[in-house]
């Protein structure tokens, strides 16, 4: 990957705008975007703002959860953390893209990664989708300070179930009298960990194998493809409700299963690449060099495959969020009262005319999380693939 | 021809023998064995024991596992404990509405998929075409399972006790209670009533995914030469769309049939689930949920005997379509 150093001026050469008046450098810490915003960049300043008047929303609205956070159970001791994380990030982005304003030039590489990247920016729905994703992973993370309920605390059954939606209950309550946004706030956790976890099980296996399995040939691969064929026949979920119904369900139990039921797919795509890869200049060189098997598959071959690995693996996660949810709603997913979409929109199941709430939003919450995955591996694909750039 | 349909299917066994294997090694790794459906309070550590024997697990794995190689290669799955019947019979029973279903989905998912994907490749890029690849990543985006009960929802439940609708769809079943009274047209309408709602949930996720496809496809078809030489012959546009490009824009898409399978079987069983429908799908489920291992472990087995049989039948499509393909 060549990183050549090109320097580019910027329109900030003008002295007007660059010369921060004190008012704007305070602005810059108080409402970080803003000045973005009103620069006309209206993705990233707009995007950054509003992230940022949520996370002041937190400690203004939740003060004594975020306080008691610090002696508080794990998930709320790494809901702090995000915060913080979060808080500085957005600071410091807001600091650098104010100096990178004053200064005469900027020095940007132009590596294939900054040119996807920039590709990536250019499409409005891959960075739209980009956005949510971001926003659906910091609601998992910040879910002990945004919900307004307990996730798993009954109300009274006699006044409180099965209540429609309304101001103190945005999204309803359920059968049990629970409140199902918070419910759905905390689903999220369930739902993005596995994908995202399972995912890159899955992704690592399939490339090791892939690669290995193409770059090698003859009886490996004939072994490994065949085996591939025949766990590509099972329908998935048939193979994963056989395999989880005879365990005990349990998050660590699903994200494996879920992880090694996977792996086919990415082998077959990497095996694919390697076998073209293989006869390479590239590689030849380095056989000529001397390099180990092993040295060529893990440094050469490997990072070449990883460009439609990333793309798969952002649409895996789509497909695995609507498995673990499947598995969810047939009773042999997460169990309850931990809260998971796929549970929560089986709840509803009986009593979808009286509280259609109950099992539409959950689901709503599905659509988006897969859909913006979706969404983003596609402008993913495109980015990444030098002949799509323009 | 017959050669490459024999290599075939010669080809497919290895695959059938290897997925009874995986099957059987990924039971017998679980805790627990099939005699777990018998315990309960009632049953005496010895009279479990001589179940056990009973039915050979007290034998080592590998003898068990040619046991039941054995077996299944005569057609015998074994005896279910819960319903005291032979699996096959069960099965030679369920099989069919679970084909029924699948078979309805496929021709729905393929027929509306591939007309709204030629649709939008003619009208690449405008607005009808990018508001209806939105509206395909939705649905592409959907679990099957919400999808039902969003339908059942409108199209049952509220179009019944809401809104007054003059027709709307039942939820549960293949038929409805009354069945056998029915004549025999009033029985035909009451099957294809229940069909309506299970296989347009399974076919509409599978129908975005077609459609995607079919855009691209079309696409490149109709860049061709051939097609302009048709259109500069004075061929109307339809006769041009419909009689030389979806031709050859289809076949890729049969490949799709082999490879949307096992998503099809997927959905099924929640589909099944949801609407009740006495198929393999809730066959398994209900059979995980009693310990009933032979159920569990043949009907596992024929989900993927229907996939491997299913790629089959794409391949051999594949190749009679398209005659670039050579058999040997």
């Amino acid at each position: 990957m060549s990183s050549t150093l090109w320097s580019t001026p910027v329109s900030a050469m003008t002295e007007s705008s660059d010369r921060l008046l004190p008012g704007r450098a305070v602005l810059t810490f108080v409402l970080p975007g803003l000045s973005q915003l009103m620069r006309g960049r209206i993705a990233s300043g707009g995007f950054v703002l509003l992230l940022w008047l949520g996370f002041a929303w937190i400690p203004i609205m939740r003060w004594e959860r975020v306080t008691g956070a610090i002696s508080g159970p794990w998930d709320h001791q790494l809901a702090l953390i995000t915060w913080i994380l979060g808080v500085t990030m957005i600071l410091l982005w807001s600091f650098l893209q104010e100096r990178r304003e004053k200064t005469f030039h900027t020095i940007s590489t132009r590596s294939q990664w900054s040119l996807a990247w920039r590709a990536f920016g250019k499409s409005k729905v891959a960075v739209a989708s980009a956005m949510t994703v971001v926003v659906f992973y910091l609601v998992a993370l910040l879910a002990p300070f945004l919900a307004p309920f307990d996730p798993a605390a009954q109300g009274s059954l006699l006044t409180e179930r099965m209540l429609a939606p309304s101001l103190l209950h945005p999204l309803g309550t359920d059968q049990f009298a629970r409140d199902v946004l918070s419910r759905a706030l905390y689903g999220a956790r369930i739902s993005l960990t596995i994908g995202f976890v399972a995912v890159s099980i899955s992704m690592t296996i399939g490339t090791l194998l892939g690669a290995t399995s193409g770059f090698l040939g003859g009886k490996v691969d004939a072994v490994v493809m065949r085996f591939v064929d025949m766990v590509i026949s099972f329908p998935r979920l048939v193979l994963l409700i056989a395999i989880i119904a005879f365990f005990e369900p349990s998050i660590f139990l699903i994200v494996a299963v879920l992880g090694l039921t996977q792996w086919p797919q990415p082998t077959r795509l990497v095996r694919g690449e390697v076998l073209s890869l293989r006869e390479r200049e590239f590689i030849q060189a380095g056989r000529a060099l001397g390099f180990s098997r092993a040295r060529l598959i893990l440094r050469h071959i490997i990072p070449n495959t990883l460009v439609p690995v990333i793309v798969a693996a952002t649409l895996g996660i789509g497909d695995t969020i609507v498995l673990e949810a499947g598995l969810s709603f047939l009773g042999l997913g997460v169990q309850p009262p931990t809260a998971s979409w796929g549970t929560m929109v089986a709840d509803g199941r009986d009593n979808l005319l009286g509280a259609w709430w109950i099992s539409t939003f959950p689901g709503l919450a599905i659509v988006f999380i897969v859909l913006s995955f979706n969404l983003a591996g596609d402008g993913l694909r495109d980015a990444l693939d030098p002949r799509l750039r323009s | 021809m017959i050669p490459f349909l024999v290599r075939r299917l010669l080809g497919a066994v290895p695959i059938v023998l290897g997925i009874a294997t995986i099957v059987f090694f990924v039971l017998s790794l679980a805790p627990g064995d099939a005699a777990s459906f018998f315990v309960s309070p009632n049953i005496t550590p010895e009279v479990l024991e001589q179940m056990r024997r009973n039915m050979g697990l007290d034998q080592p794995v590998h003898i068990r596992y040619l046991r039941w190689m054995g077996s299944m290669l005569r057609g015998d799955f074994g005896i279910s404990f819960s319903r005291n019947q032979p699996v096959r019979d069960i099965i030679a029973e369920i099989l069919p509405n679970t084909l029924i279903l699948a078979f309805c989905a496929v021709v729905l998912a393929f027929a509306a998929g591939i007309l709204i994907g030629v649709f939008q490749a003619v009208r690449q890029n405008r607005f009808s075409d990018s508001s209806l690849s939105v509206v395909g990543l939705f649905f592409y985006s959907m679990p099957s399972f919400w999808l039902a009960l969003m339908l059942i929802l409108i199209f049952s439940l509220s179009a019944r006790n809401l809104w007054d609708w003059p027709i709307w769809f039942p939820v549960s079943g293949m038929t409805s209670v009354d069945y056998p009274f029915m004549g025999p047209m009033e029985q035909l309408r009451d099957r294809v009533m229940h069909l309506v709602l299970p296989s347009v949930s399974l076919a509409l996720v599978l129908a975005a995914g077609i459609a995607r496809y079919m855009r691209g496809s079309m696409l490149e078809v109709i860049r061709q030469d051939y097609i302009r030489t048709a259109r500069s012959k004075g061929l109307s546009e339809a006769s041009v769309i419909f009689k030389h490009a979806l031709r050859n824009g289809l076949i890729p898409i049969i490949t799709l049939l082999g490879l949307y399978l096992p998503f099809l079987f997927s959905g099924a069983v929640l589909i099944e689930t949801v609407f009740a429908w006495p198929g393999m799908g809730r066959l398994l489920v209900d059979a995980i949920f009693q310990r009933d291992y032979p159920v569990v472990m043949a009907g596992t087995f024929i989900f993927a005997v229907m996939v491997v049989v299913g790629n089959l039948i794409a391949d051999v499509l594949y190749a009679l379509v398209d005659p670039r393909i050579r058999y040997d």
